[in-house]
């Protein structure tokens, strides 16, 4: 068990943290929009989240925090 | 729950002006994790490049200082000298170290300046648009090179690691990128030690990171990372050029 | 204190370490290379800095990092290689860094020659390089100004916190005179808070930066910088007047034309003519009042000058046009023998201009 936080108003939506996600659990939010205008990335399914962090090292904004 | 990952300190709160996906992003919070785990955030010093990286004064919470292009290495140089006790880093593009900045770089290494420099390879000029770098791919097509870069005419590109690992003085060089969770994870290991032997008084040391610029290359950000994989890594083969600690 | 025997240039390098010089950097060039030379001999017996840089753009540049961190650093080259520091330079302006920059002047344009000139008078004293900007420039004209001035530039710099050069000449920097050292500092007079010498997490970052991409920031950069160098004008100005109460001819000229218009004014005086000399010691500012005041009574002016007219402009600028000046000079490294600027000074007592 594991928590993501994301600072979603930095993020640019580009998507590196969803191919850096070994268990596929982070979509870009196409439905939303940020303060900058961007659809920023979310956590699909947070139960299944082991905290690897993998996302937020692959991250260029340091949008994501994970608590473990 | 403890937090296992957040914002280095050594950053600020500014947001980064990069592109989406740009991994210049990836490459500040390297320097800025290595600043922190080594407890050097209030005795750092760096200096901002001329390029897309320029305004990496605002986002560095430490002292910065934004040289002139290509200049960083001597700016760095003055101020280690005059502050031998305080951590100096340059963060320079390929425009800036490899093209115009050469005769600094190259003469920064041979007096084995005790500085750390971070060398963000991009193979394009990203600042200005996407024009052809010292670094860009033969046949690679920029701004300035419509037709593919022609190594007859324009020359091959240059290999920094490989070039200054032919001196005799530098104390650490090593090429590493930031286009996979271990790429990432390497490179953070190399950062920390390019400021560790700095620390230990150990002289010049310069980390490589093959980097991406999707905006200019024109591929969505995974597609970059996937062409630092397929095109650039063969071309520029990651590793540890010079490491004198293993030198007798 | 006792006076030692000194090269001009060797007199800059001994005053700006009793400045509290300790970082020096600089590119071999003719005719100045004593100064580098003294340098490399002294900085590391008193734990300075003596650097050997690959060019003068590095040079300039390893200043630059100097100036940075608080510290009172120098550069010193000839014409070509002051052409090359330029870009520094006009960071150092655009970054309000404090620096010391020497130009020991060989003729030009290109690589000219080795021999004495003053023809980078609109170098130093209009820009230089790119952007709105001024050093503050001193003209010694003996070994002892040359110490002198020396610590003088690397105070107003700091007081300032702008670039400083001193326009020196090759015949001064090579000509041996007595000189009274100045007094030794650590040249720490000056408080620098926003050196960048690291936060010790107490304070928030130091920035040296001279690039603002908001142009109103920008402007507002450039008029309080041109504030600063309003309250220079009005405080800095240094000038030598001689033989000019009475005077009818009124000689300007500056370093080494000066020594020898000297000589010509009182062989002008000999021969019944009322000739005198105002000597610029800061060429910027430029002593603009005292022309100024002098163009009230004397029939004209001569320009003696090691360039073919560059102070003239500033000498037709301060007189308003009143009067009429007369451009009195060689170039090409030749220097003005008294005899010719006599002769430039009969003539203007003729009323020929």
């Amino acid at each position: 068990m594991a928590k993501l936080t994301f600072a979603t108003d930095v993020c640019k939506g580009c998507g590196l943290c969803v191919n850096a996600c070994p268990r596929g659990l982070i979509v870009i939010a196409k439905d939303k929009i940020n303060k900058k205008g961007h659809s920023p990335a979310e956590i699909t399914d947070e139960s299944k989240c082991i905290g690897c962090a993998c996302c937020a090292m692959m991250c260029p904004d340091c949008v994501i925090t994970v608590e473990k | 729950m403890a937090v296992v990952f957040s914002k280095p300190k050594a950053l600020t709160d500014a947001p980064l002006h990069y592109c989406p996906g740009c991994t210049h992003g990836i490459i500040h919070r390297l320097v800025a994790e290595a600043i922190d785990d080594l407890g050097i955030l209030g005795r750092t010093v760096g200096v901002a490049p001329v390029g897309c990286a320029v305004m990496a004064y605002d986002y560095f919470s430490c002292d910065m200082v934004e040289a002139a292009h290509g200049r960083a290495p001597a700016v760095a140089t003055g101020l280690k000298r005059a502050m031998p006790d305080r951590i100096i880093f340059t963060y320079q593009g390929d425009g800036d170290l490899a093209s115009i900045g050469m005769a600094e770089t190259v003469h920064a290494a041979t007096r084995n300046e005790n500085i750390t420099v971070i060398f963000v390879n991009n193979a394009i000029y990203g600042m200005t648009g996407g024009q052809m770098a010292p670094t860009s791919l033969p046949g690679q097509v920029t701004q300035t090179s419509p037709y593919g870069r022609d190594v007859k005419t324009v020359g091959y590109p240059i290999k920094v690691c490989e070039l200054l690992s032919a001196l005799d003085a530098p104390y650490y060089i090593q090429r590493v990128a930031v286009n996979s969770v271990k790429h990432v994870a390497e490179a953070k290991k190399a950062i920390r030690r390019a400021f560790e032997n700095q620390i230990e008084g150990r002289g010049f040391s310069l980390i490589e990171v093959v980097s991406s610029c999707p905006t200019n290359w024109g591929m969505t950000p995974q597609k970059a990372l996937d062409w630092v994989e397929s095109d650039m890594i063969p071309y520029y083969p990651l590793g540890v050029y010079r490491d004198k600690s293993k030198e007798a | 204190m006792a006076k030692v025997l000194m090269k001009g240039n060797e007199a800059i390098a001994e005053a700006a370490i009793r400045a509290g010089c300790r970082h020096y950097f600089g590119y071999p060039i003719t005719p100045q290379t004593e100064i580098a030379a003294y340098m490399a001999k002294r900085m590391p017996k008193i734990g300075g800095t003596f650097l050997q840089a690959e060019s003068e753009i590095s040079a300039i540049n390893m200043v630059y990092g100097v100036a940075s961190a608080g510290r009172r650093a120098m550069t010193s080259s000839s014409s070509p290689g002051v052409s090359l520091k330029q870009e520094g330079i006009s960071y150092l302006a655009g970054s309000d860094l404090p620096a010391l920059i020497v130009n020991v002047q060989r003729g030009g344009p290109g690589l000219g020659g080795i021999q004495p000139s003053q023809s980078d008078y609109f170098q130093a004293t209009k820009g230089g390089g790119h952007g709105d900007y001024h050093l503050i420039v001193l003209a010694p004209a003996s070994v002892q100004e040359m110490a002198d001035l020396t610590v003088k530039a690397f105070d107003l710099a700091d007081k300032y916190r702008m670039p400083s050069m001193l326009l020196a000449d090759g015949t001064i920097g090579q000509m041996m005179e007595p000189v009274e050292l100045p007094e030794e500092t650590d040249g720490s007079g000056v408080e620098k808070p926003w050196a960048v010498t690291g936060t010790e997490n107490k304070r928030e970052h130091n920035i040296i930066n001279s690039l603002y991409l908001v142009p109103e920031q920008l402007e507002v950069k450039n008029l309080e910088r041109y504030e600063r160098y309003k309250i220079v004008e009005q405080n800095e100005v240094m000038y030598e007047e001689y033989m000019t109460e009475d005077a009818d001819i009124c000689v300007v000229a500056f370093g080494i034309a000066a020594r020898v218009s000297k000589n010509a004014i009182t062989a002008a005086r000999e021969k019944g003519i009322k000739a005198g000399l105002i000597r610029p010691i800061t060429l910027w500012p430029f002593p603009t009042e005292a022309i100024a005041k002098a163009a009230e009574k004397v029939k004209g002016f001569i320009s003696v000058e090691l360039s073919m007219g560059q102070m003239i402009d500033d000498i037709k600028l301060a007189e308003g046009c009143k009067k009429p000046v007369a451009l009195c000079s060689r170039v090409g490294g030749m220097i003005p023998s008294p005899e010719q600027v006599l002769a430039a000074i009969e003539k203007a007592e003729r009323g020929e201009f």
